[in-house]
């Protein structure tokens, strides 16, 4: 896994609560069997007219956010399907953070599988990255955050800085681009103990 | 010392943890993975390229549900994508030695619905599978969730799971269902009061004399829309119901009795504390109607569409205006006068032999309006072969419904079952999202006696006031 030290990037903002994966990924395109190549479906009703073409009201279509790597959004993100696809299809399109108020439990669990980092940040602070975003865009600029995970912080180059926390185990497996699945091997022998004591007392 | 009072999430929790090693999240043991074609091929594909086998083979048990078509399944299927997919399943369980039910399998079906139909499904069990509606199998007193493709590849690899141990959250609802009124419209009513978030990071265990008195597939209903209010899982104590359900089904132990005796232990002690509880009367869920865009914007069948302009939280404002406009609605509309196109009765929260005898005891005699096309899809081959038995089936072709083969089908559309664009749709399912059944399509959460009265009728009618032939 590609390890997520710090990163700054261009902000997208996103202004709907209770985003689901089906809107992240439809449906259509879970048939895939690779992880890689669902960036070009991410937001696909929202981004696409029906005749294909990019459809100019949607947020993300704006060229001030062309080529954003850092997602704001509203409430609830990621809700409904446990689908994968949609932290793959945003990893792909170019996301390496977003940041909500609050995430929904799978969602957020998948983000850390794929190298991207979802962070929480109160509703007053992500009212604020709203506001400074469309500020900042109002200039003819795109607006920038930089995070740094070692260090917790996510702040902008006029001083708005703030703190937030992720599980550390979680961390450091973001830091190092650890392979969760190596990790837990190390344990075998605790999996094969639990294994022979639970052997006995199962009734068949 | 008097050990702690714990919940039963607590006891299924405490029996599960392998290791906690500092430093790191604990390594949860799971007893049962069911796996489906779309998010398990890259986690077949992750152990491949890493060399790594699948730990337990004999508590993996796979099926294609997602993506088949519900047709005749003696043909071939026509989308070489969605064929890929299941082939690619089919090698993966072969390469791999997991069971699975194919298609053409009679056992094949809703991963949901063949689970306790099985009885692979147990009290006390950790059981996951990289699907949100996992949370299904709580009814049975498993700790259930869905997970997403890495830690598919992780469970396979490890039979663990990396956690962080969730909240518990205690709904109790009191007294008992009106008339007309069932577990989906409880469900609902459940979801309308906490919000599509306000389970997460919870696990809900569902308590009370209403939850109680309800049968064990009411109770699958209840726990697979847990997830429709943020929590992954949503379990209800095991209890003499359970029991009777499991006894005799191919994958239930042997020496029944005393798993049984065994099984009585996954019970939360009388004092346990929970993180939260929440409290409500089944005396006041009428039938539910959902009129937006995610499954906690619902109110009953007397009602109106409400007004977004008089919700408090901006947020709630927002989607509620957003979703109106998509849904095609105003504010003001009566539910009951709301037309339809189509009406879905299938998927894995109301496809079983209860919701088929439910909508078939209102079509009886009836014959759905010409202005609808309706569909039931069964949720497995054996619901739909005790169906043919009890004669359901001429039940509803006699009544211009299609009777199809067992699959998610039109509950999200990944196989030729779809909505068109402005399409209404009364549905059984558990998520009116947007473009959820198809783009542009509009769909109705409601219980699978509205739902075969909508059909009907052409329009959303209360079902407390039908007129049974």
């Amino acid at each position: 896994m590609q390890p997520f030290v710090t990163h700054t990037g261009v902000v997208a903002t996103l202004d709907r609560a209770n985003v689901d994966t089906d809107q992240i990924i439809p449906k259509q395109f879970l048939k895939r069997i690779e992880r890689t190549g669902f960036g070009q479906f991410l937001f696909f009703d929202w981004r696409f007219l029906p005749d294909g073409s990019a459809n100019p009201d949607f947020e993300l279509n704006r060229s001030i956010v062309a080529g954003a790597s850092v997602l704001v959004a509203r409430r609830n993100f990621g809700c409904g399907s446990s689908r994968e696809h949609a932290p793959w299809a945003l990893a792909d399109y170019g996301f390496r953070v977003v940041i909500a108020p609050t995430f929904a439990d799978i969602f957020f669990n998948n983000c850390f599988q794929n190298g991207m980092l979802p962070i929480r940040l109160s509703e007053a602070d992500v009212d604020e990255l709203f506001r400074r975003a469309a500020a900042t865009e109002a200039q003819g600029t795109p607006y920038r955050l930089q995070v740094d995970l070692a260090a917790g912080t996510v702040g902008d180059a006029a001083g708005w800085s703030r703190s937030f926390t992720v599980d550390p185990f979680r961390r450091r497996c973001l830091l190092e681009g650890l392979d969760d699945i190596g990790l837990s091997l190390r344990h075998v022998d605790s999996i094969a103990a639990w294994e022979a004591a639970h052997a006995a007392s199962v009734v068949e | 010392m008097p050990s702690t009072p714990r919940t039963l999430l607590d006891k299924i929790w405490d029996a599960h943890v392998v290791c906690a090693p500092p430093g790191e999240l604990p390594l949860l043991y799971i007893d049962r993975h069911l796996v489906h074609e779309v998010t398990s091929a890259q986690a077949f594909e992750g152990l491949r390229l890493a060399g790594r086998r699948v730990r337990r083979p004999e508590k993996t048990f796979a099926t294609p549900d997602h993506n088949i078509p519900t047709t005749d399944r003696r043909l071939p299927i026509a989308d070489p994508i969605s064929k890929q997919q299941i082939d690619t399943l089919r090698n993966n369980c072969r390469e791999f030695g997991v069971r699975l039910f194919d298609l053409g399998d009679a056992d094949q079906g809703i991963v949901h619905v063949i689970g306790p139909e099985l009885g692979i499904t147990q009290p006390g069990m950790t059981i996951v599978c990289g699907d949100s509606h996992t949370a299904t199998h709580g009814a049975l007193g498993a700790l259930a969730f869905g997970i997403g493709t890495s830690e598919v590849e992780h469970v396979l690899a490890t039979q663990t799971l990396r956690q962080a141990k969730p909240k518990s959250l205690e709904l109790r609802v009191e007294g008992g269902l009106h008339p007309g009124v069932t577990a989906k419209d409880l469900v609902l009513f459940l979801i309308g009061r906490l919000s599509t978030e306000g389970g997460t990071g919870h696990v809900i265990e569902y308590t009370g004399p209403c939850i109680r008195s309800l049968g064990m597939e009411e109770r699958m209903t209840v726990c697979n829309m847990s997830i429709e209010a943020g929590a992954r899982a949503g379990m209800i104590a095991p209890d003499q119901v359970t029991f009777d359900y499991l006894r005799g089904r191919d994958y239930a132990p042997r020496q029944f009795d005393r798993a049984a005796a065994e099984w009585e232990r996954f019970r939360g002690d009388a004092d346990a504390v929970f993180d939260r509880v929440e409290l409500f009367q089944a005396g006041d869920v009428v039938p539910q109607v959902t009129w937006g865009t995610n499954p906690a914007q619902v109110v009953g069948v007397d009602a109106t569409v409400p007004d977004p302009a008089s919700f408090a939280d901006p947020n709630e404002r927002e989607s509620g205006s957003r979703a109106l406009d998509y849904m095609g609605l105003a504010g003001g509309t009566k539910i009951v006068d709301i037309p339809l196109d189509r009406v879905f009765i299938g998927s894995c929260t109301n496809s079983r032999i209860e919701d088929l005898r439910s909508a078939a005891h209102v079509v009886r005699g009836y014959r759905v309006a010409p202005t609808v096309h309706a569909m039931v899809v069964p949720g497995s081959g054996r619901v739909k072969r005790q169906a043919e038995e009890e004669g359901l089936d001429r039940v509803f072709r006699d009544a211009g419904f299609e009777w199809r083969e067992a699959g998610c089908s039109m509950c999200l559309g990944m196989n030729p079952d779809t909505l068109s664009p402005g399409q209404r749709c009364a549905s059984t399912s558990n998520r009116n999202f947007e473009g959820r059944q198809g783009k542009g399509g509009r769909t109705h959460l409601v219980s699978p006696a509205m739902a075969a009265a909508a059909a009907v009728t052409g329009h959303f009618t209360d079902i407390r006031q039908w007129r049974y032939r």
